[in-house]
């Protein structure tokens, strides 16, 4: 370092090791951690609404955060913080989210709802929303113990228009009842 | 001091040091330093994190957590607790117990009396801690020579229930036994303080619970400041839509003295208010155990940091994150104290292992309840340039000024709140 940072830090004292060193740009762990506040650990939510980003998938997440940034996806809060991150940074987030192990979840659900949607869910949806959704096919979000609260919020601003359902996707939903859909989601909230 | 001294030695067994002498000046060591310890004071917001993630990131590292109290009661929601929304403090609450066994993390009750920068050594009321870094995260304390007559016996008659706990029950309870017509005053210091947005947020409930409770009564708010520090827009028009007539707000009144036997408080001796109801929100500065310390700054009052590391520029090898810092434009909130432990903890840990830092990148949002299903927000993503943290340009912000998402909001807070704290106590 330069003669005279020298002279500062001899000066006020402060010479330290951090000071000294040049920091490195933020690493994953550094951008994902802050997102915890709200997301629970590693991304594993406590809920009740709050979705969990554990073993999301990382183009799911990257699909979301650049839908939030340019306002094509409705939300309360994500627009705000998605326009603080470049698509590189959201890239490494997805990634870091994407590696945390699936966070079970042990939620209220009804049973008869959930056995109703394991029927259906495989012929309706799983062409997209693969394995149970414990798994997404290509930006397809994983939906296995996702909470209740948050599958009711996201599937009310789909059927409202203010979120735009993919179209094959739009399809399948369509043909189905109230009842079929609420069956659904319970499946998915309910899978381990 | 002495009575501290008699009791911790009492504690440690007999009074009698390793040799056989007894120990004068000095305090017992209440457990022995093995390789590597960092020692982090202060169970609440920062802390509780700061000792986590250590140990999530480095097992290597012994992690003593000090605090005085055996739980924690969170600010955060605690004005919806004022305002009678929800019924007790439980959901507020933490323990430690389950940090310290998912994560090693040593927890020990005690006061932290006194810091050795130099030593490397931090006295508690139980015995002497010796550390290779030491994190602080004490929160608050207030600048009680800056409010006459505002002492501990006033507190009891005046509460500030900006220390959630017995405080903030106290203050429920006077404003549930003021009668129907009788007005409460709510005094709010000069920025900074902890919380910009808590004392509106505080308004709004307590209005929310006379508009119900109590029609004829009146809400006085004497704000030391020019205007609303924080989302002043919507605060203003979730008022007017809401409480017009009841909550009384006089900005640029900056109350500097206190009567409690006249249950008064003085604008700069020019004017007196009277209240059946007073909650006095003092100025506050850095934890005294900081100021002992010598951590703060030339204003005497907040610690300076390094904005990568948190490491105090006062004092090497001790690191300051919460409301005590300064943290650029971050400001006193539970989230940024969130969100600077982490930052903290990952530098620790590289600084430990003679490793390379990393840059920060941090979050903070606050929610404010406007009404019982009502909420607004503030949020902004931090970064650090040319030295210092900044709010990363053309991002973050409040929200809708039409309140077109209040609701969606009031419901994730609840879940922000459940998230945060069982980050804070698993
Ligand atoms: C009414 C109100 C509402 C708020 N609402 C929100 C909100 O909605 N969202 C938000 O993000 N923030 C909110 N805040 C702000 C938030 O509470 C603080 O910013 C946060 O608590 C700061 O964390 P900290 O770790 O610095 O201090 P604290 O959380 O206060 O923790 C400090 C801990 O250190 C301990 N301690 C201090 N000194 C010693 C010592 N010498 N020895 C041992 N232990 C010691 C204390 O007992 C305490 O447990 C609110 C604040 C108030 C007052
Ligand atoms: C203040 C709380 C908060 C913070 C901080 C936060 N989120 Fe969110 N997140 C939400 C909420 C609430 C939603 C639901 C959408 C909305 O209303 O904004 C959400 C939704 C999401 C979704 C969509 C999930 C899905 O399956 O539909 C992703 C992805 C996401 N957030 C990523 C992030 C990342 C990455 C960060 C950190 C950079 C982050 N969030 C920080 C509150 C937060
Ligand atoms: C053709 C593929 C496809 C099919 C079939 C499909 N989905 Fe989806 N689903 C998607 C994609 C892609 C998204 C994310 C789209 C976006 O950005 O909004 C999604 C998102 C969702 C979400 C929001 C999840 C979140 O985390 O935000 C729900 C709920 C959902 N689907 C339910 C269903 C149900 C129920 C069915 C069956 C009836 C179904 N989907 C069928 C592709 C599909």
């Amino acid at each position: 370092m330069t003669m005279k940072w020298k002279g500062w830090a001899l000066a006020t004292g402060v010479l330290t090791i951090s000071a000294m060193a040049q920091a490195a740009p933020p690493s994953a762990a550094m951008l994902s951690n802050a997102c915890a506040g709200c997301h629970g650990t590693n991304g594993g939510s406590a809920g009740p609404s709050m979705p969990s980003l554990a073993s999301q998938s990382k183009e799911a997440i990257v699909e979301a955060m650049k839908k939030f940034k340019n306002g094509e996806r409705p939300s309360s809060i994500m627009g705000r913080i998605a326009k603080g991150y470049s698509d590189a940074d959201i890239a490494t987030m997805g990634e870091f989210f994407s590696k945390q192990k699936l966070h079970a979840t042990n939620q209220t659900v009804d049973a008869a709802k959930v056995k109703k949607g394991a029927g259906l869910q495989e012929s309706n949806c799983g062409r997209c929303h693969i394995e149970d959704g414990r798994e997404g096919k290509d930006d397809t979000p994983v939906m296995a113990s996702q909470w209740l609260p948050y599958l009711h919020m996201q599937m009310e601003l789909y059927q409202s228009g203010k979120r735009k359902m993919p179209e094959k996707m739009a399809e399948k939903v369509k043909p189905l009842s109230n009842d079929d859909i609420e069956a659904l989601l319970h499946f998915y909230a309910s899978v381990k | 001091m002495t009575l501290d001294r008699r009791s911790f030695l009492k504690l440690a067994g007999a009074g009698v040091g390793a040799a056989g002498l007894p120990m004068i000046g000095r305090a017992a060591e209440l457990m022995p330093k093995g390789a590597k310890r960092v020692v982090v004071i202060g169970g609440g917001y920062g802390g509780t994190i700061a000792a986590k993630y250590i140990r999530m990131m480095d097992k290597s590292i012994e992690v003593v957590l000090i605090e005085r109290n055996d739980h924690f009661v969170s600010c955060p929601f605690s004005n919806l607790y004022i305002g009678g929304v929800i019924k007790d403090l439980n959901p507020l609450t933490i323990k430690y117990d389950k940090l310290a066994a998912n994560h090693g993390v040593t927890v020990v009750q005690a006061e932290v009396t006194g810091i050795d920068p130099a030593g490397k050594v931090v006295t508690t009321s139980k015995g002497t801690v010796s550390y290779d870094r030491l994190v602080l995260s004490p929160g608050i304390d207030f600048r009680l020579e800056e409010m006459k007559g505002y002492d501990a016996a006033a507190m009891e008659i005046m509460p500030h229930a900006w220390k959630a706990g017995p405080q903030t029950v106290l203050l429920r309870k006077q404003l549930e036994a003021m009668k129907d017509g009788g007005n409460m005053v709510m005094t709010v210091p000069l920025a900074p303080y902890r919380c910009p947005p808590g004392p509106y947020e505080r308004a709004s409930m307590v209005a929310h619970y006379l508009k119900k409770n109590k029609p004829k009564s009146k809400l006085i708010v004497l704000d030391a400041n020019p205007d609303i520090t924080s989302k002043g827009g919507l605060f203003k028009k979730g008022w007017k839509d809401n409480y017009e007539g009841i909550i009384d707000y006089r900005p640029a009144k900056k109350v500097t003295e206190v009567e409690p036997g006249k249950m008064t408080v003085l604008i700069e001796g020019l004017e007196d208010v009277k209240g059946d109801v007073i909650n006095v929100i003092p100025p506050q500065r850095a934890g005294q155990i900081a100021v002992a310390a010598g951590l703060v700054g030339d204003d005497k009052n907040w610690c300076p940091v390094n904005p990568t590391t948190f490491e105090s520029t006062k004092q090497a090898g001790i690191h300051v994150i919460g409301d005590a810092c300064v943290a650029g434009a971050m400001p006193k909130s539970g989230y940024s104290a969130n969100s600077e432990a982490k930052i903290c903890a990952m530098n620790v840990v590289a600084l430990m292992n003679g490793k390379e830092t990393t840059e920060m990148s941090g979050i903070n949002t606050c929610y404010s309840y406007i009404t019982d299903k009502e909420a607004v927000s503030v949020a902004a993503v931090y970064a650090v340039k040319e030295g210092k943290i900044i709010a990363v340009p053309n991002s973050g912000g409040v929200s809708p000024a039409d309140f077109s998402a209040a609701k969606t909001e009031a419901i994730y807070a609840q879940s922000w709140l459940k998230n945060i704290l069982t980050e804070m106590s698993t």
